[in-house]
């Protein structure tokens, strides 16, 4: 897995790393019905935050429990985290209940990160569905700040339907002043809508990238990233230039509760970020 | 006019590799056409007797249904082709096609392909082996949004 | 008979008498001595204050879902080989709280465990479980992170091992080189000779602890007859093997039969019930539970042992990405057999029959194994 040059790549800290850190929610950020993004502080005024796009932290909730959820936030910003979620289950919905003020329990982060360093002067595609926008939000950071090491970066962005799509004015802001092109599809729509209607699939076939030059990143629902590689390997994307994001159950987050396997890896430390030429004989298999 | 229809058609990835003996009939069966911004290119239950190729703009294909309202299921946008229900009987269309923007295409009338085709069985092959590609893309598509698959898990 | 620091990998003699001072030494030395002993018609391992606790006289017949105790007629000490627990219970222990919370006024503050370090001795570990140990080792201490647990337990163990002279019905550690002999990794081991009116034990020094505290134990030096014995008895039981497994190349050929129709026949049989997992010394997963209680106010982390065969070990977005018995079965031995060389450089299996012993319907591992490895010569011998 390649390192960033600038630091090693960040993990957690602790003698016992079963332990939280205490963090502090800043703000609270209503991103669509049932998704919302928490900004945290964290208690301890020395503590920086020191992440990789695409890395992720456990986030604890008093007494409810405790949920792997990818940073969704800058890697440039070192005083706050930032994490986007969906509200499924009970510690994310108990999430979604907590206020400014609240303590919240943070462990990471965690995992391997998107590659990013040693990807200059590349075409970046970037394939995501759902709520895998947020994994990848940090990428876009990434990319945006550094906009002239990159040639073409394209967005490819599935929802279920337009109130669903996240960070729609950050894509429109990135869209006008940072030469992103940015195609969303969503699954329907009522008839106001004027964008597109359909899966991400037929997007990726058209997509103007370079299929000899060029990185994917794919996060999103499995079946999605499936299709989606089949279009990417049509156009010639060799295998070991593409990545995605896979997701397991987690528990420890360090490899030892055996939750996370995956093949033969653990996601919380082979992945969750995998090249696709490591995980190709697994993915898409049934029940592995 | 015919040149440019026929350089249009000939090029379009829907016609590669398609018989050169039959671009002329295909061509006479085609011209041009532009439509408004919001407008309905055909209603479902409408006989289909056409196809078009987008050529720029973008058409919704949109149901009514009674507690969603109008809801469009597919956008078929430039490069793309718009309507397959001409193939089978009893040729009617089952949704309706409302333009998004303004909307420029190639029509073509299908009621004289299908005569055609009846007679010559290799244009027919032809042309139904590129819809069934048409028809299978739009299947698989159809699939995954039935799944659902950002929706909710519980 | 003076007692005197024994050399380094030397060889000595002891009685069944001198081990049990030996034991005495360990249990004045603050040590919590953990041994085999029998308990409800199974060797199970407890705390030991004499060789009297030991399951003298005792040996075990196991095979596919059966395991009995029966008297022997030597009084021998350790004239058995493995019961349904190991060693990892110690070190890895079932249920463990991790931390507690306080809240007040909205606020929580987490408060971390304070353990006390232990000193086990570890009394009559067999080669498999010294491998075993190793294998743990390497999940718990040699990855990105440090279990504070398994550190704190492993630190300051004194281990007596124990060579099996006879194999058990289910044994295959001659397949996977991990026995009878006891290798690298002990302070003392023992190999059990009950011949000609004797009963005595020769004894391998493996470390320096070893040595001092075999110092304060009368002892004799071996005799090359005494080791040659020794040596002998274990051979003969290396050859005595209950079942046998072809570990060439062991990882590749799974890999290459995943979708082989055999884990259909043995899901047909398989319970899902995890007994292999609880018995097994290698086995690791764990869950995490984070309780509170019913004031709301007090919270706790705990760790618990889990098995890959529980129902929802792999619940995400609503459902379990493996929820059939294939599926489950085939996870629990690639896992064993060819996942764990890509995580951690071995074998994850130690050849210690458990699995086949303690499965309520005698699912073999070598059994399945055999029967996919012979499947592709059988098909490539076909044409």
């Amino acid at each position: 897995m390649a390192t960033m040059t600038e630091h090693d790549v960040p993990q957690a800290v602790s003698t016992d790393p079963m332990i939280p850190q205490l963090y502090r929610i800043d703000r609270v950020r209503d991103e669509t019905d049932d998704t919302f993004t928490l900004s945290l502080v964290p208690e301890n005024g020395d503590t920086k935050i020191s992440f990789l796009p695409g890395q992720f932290n456990m986030l604890y909730v008093f007494g409810t429990g405790e949920v792997p959820i990818s940073i969704s936030g800058s890697p440039a910003v070192t005083s706050f985290l930032e994490h986007t979620t969906r509200s499924v289950g009970i510690v994310t919905k108990a999430m979604g209940l907590l206020k400014p003020g609240d303590r919240i329990g943070v462990r990471g982060p965690f995992g391997s990160h998107w590659p990013l360093n040693e990807e200059n002067g590349r075409d970046f595609v970037i394939i995501s569905g759902g709520i895998g926008l947020a994994p990848l939000r940090p990428v876009l950071y990434y990319l945006m700040a550094q906009r002239e090491k990159y040639r073409k970066i394209v967005l490819l962005y599935g929802a279920r339907t337009p109130e669903d799509i996240l960070f729609r004015k950050e894509l429109e802001r990135w869209r006008g002043k940072f030469d992103l092109e940015v195609q969303v599809t969503v699954d329907r729509a009522a008839s106001g809508w004027r964008g597109n209607v359909g899966v991400v699939t037929p997007l990726v076939a058209r997509a103007p990238f370079d299929p000899s030059n060029t990185v994917a990143l794919l996060c999103g629902p499995e079946v999605m990233m499936r299709f989606a590689i089949m279009e990417l390997q049509k156009r010639g994307v060799p295998h070991d230039r593409m990545y995605l994001s896979m997701e397991r159950n987690m528990k420890c987050a360090l490899g030892y509760c055996g939750h996370c396997q995956y093949g033969p890896g653990f996601v919380c430390k082979d992945g969750p970020v995998y090249r696709f030429d490591q995980i190709a004989s697994v993915f898409g298999k049934s029940e592995v | 006019m015919i040149h440019t229809l026929e350089s249009v058609i000939r090029e379009h990835p829907f016609f590669q590799d398609f018989p050169a003996e039959h671009l002329p009939f295909i061509t006479g069966c085609a011209k041009n056409v532009q439509f408004p911004e919001k407008h309905f290119i055909f209603l479902e239950g409408d006989p289909a007797n056409e196809f078009y190729f987008i050529r720029s703009g973008a058409v919704s294909i949109e149901m009514v249904i009674p507690h969603l309202g109008p809801t469009t299921v597919q956008t078929v946008g430039e490069g793309e082709i718009l309507g397959w229900s001409w193939v089978s009987p009893p040729y009617r269309w089952h949704f309706n096609a409302k333009t998004l923007k303004r909307t420029r295409a190639l029509v073509f009338d299908a009621k004289c392909l299908r005569a055609k085709c009846e007679e010559d069985h290799d244009l027919g092959f032809e042309m139904l082996k590129r819809f069934a590609n048409i028809i299978t893309e739009r299947l698989d598509a159809t699939r995954l949004q039935l799944l659902d698959i950002y929706g909710h898990d519980d | 008979m003076t007692p005197k620091a024994p050399r380094f990998n030397s060889c000595l003699i002891m009685s069944p008498a001198q081990l049990d001072q030996l034991l005495q030494v360990l249990i004045k030395r603050d040590y919590e001595v953990l041994g085999p002993t029998v308990h409800e018609g199974a060797v199970v391992y407890d705390h030991v204050s004499s060789t009297k606790d030991l399951p003298v006289g005792w040996t075990d017949e196991q095979s596919g879902g059966k395991y009995r105790l029966k008297r022997r007629e030597d009084g021998a000490l350790f004239g058995f080989v493995v019961g349904p627990q190991s060693w990892k219970k110690f070190l890895f222990p079932p249920v463990a709280r991790l931390w507690q919370a306080h809240r007040s006024d909205g606020l929580f503050e987490i408060v971390p465990e304070v353990r006390k370090p232990t000193k086990f001795a570890f009394i009559g570990m067999r080669a498999c479980e010294l491998h075993a140990l190793g294998v743990q080792d390497k999940v718990f201490l040699q990855g990105p992170f440090v279990d504070p647990v398994y550190k704190l337990h492993r630190e300051n163990i004194f281990i007596v091992a124990v060579d099996c002279i006879q194999a058990g019905g289910t044994c295959f550690c001659s397949s996977m080189k991990t026995g009878p002999k006891a290798g690298a990794g002990f302070d003392l081991a023992l190999t059990e000779v009950i011949q000609e009116g004797r009963h005595q034990f020769v004894v391998r020094v493996g470390t320096k602890a070893g040595a001092d505290l075999l110092s304060q134990v009368p002892h004799e030096e071996a005799t090359p007859a005494d080791v040659d014995c020794a040596e002998n008895l274990v051979a003969e039981a290396a050859k005595h093997m209950g079942r046998t497994l072809d570990v060439n190349g062991i990882k590749e050929m799974l890999y290459r039969n995943t979708e082989h129709a055999r884990w259909d026949q043995v899901a047909d049989r398989c319970l899902s019930c995890s007994n292999c997992t609880m018995v097994c010394p290698t086995c690791f997963c764990s869950n995490v539970e984070d309780l509170t209680d019913l004031s709301g106010q007090q919270a706790e982390r705990w760790r618990k042992w889990d098995s890959c065969f529980t129902t929802d070990f792999s619940y995400i977005h609503g459902s379990s990405v493996r929820s059939t018995p294939r599926s489950k079965y085939r996870q629990w031995m690639m896992h064993k057999l060819a996942y764990w060389f890509d995580q951690f450089g071995t074998s994850g299996c130690v050849g210690c029959g458990r699995c086949i012993t303690w499965c309520p319907v005698g699912i073999d591992i070598t059994e399945e194994a055999r029967v996919i490895r012979e499947s592709e010569t059988f098909a490539s011998a076909a044409g």
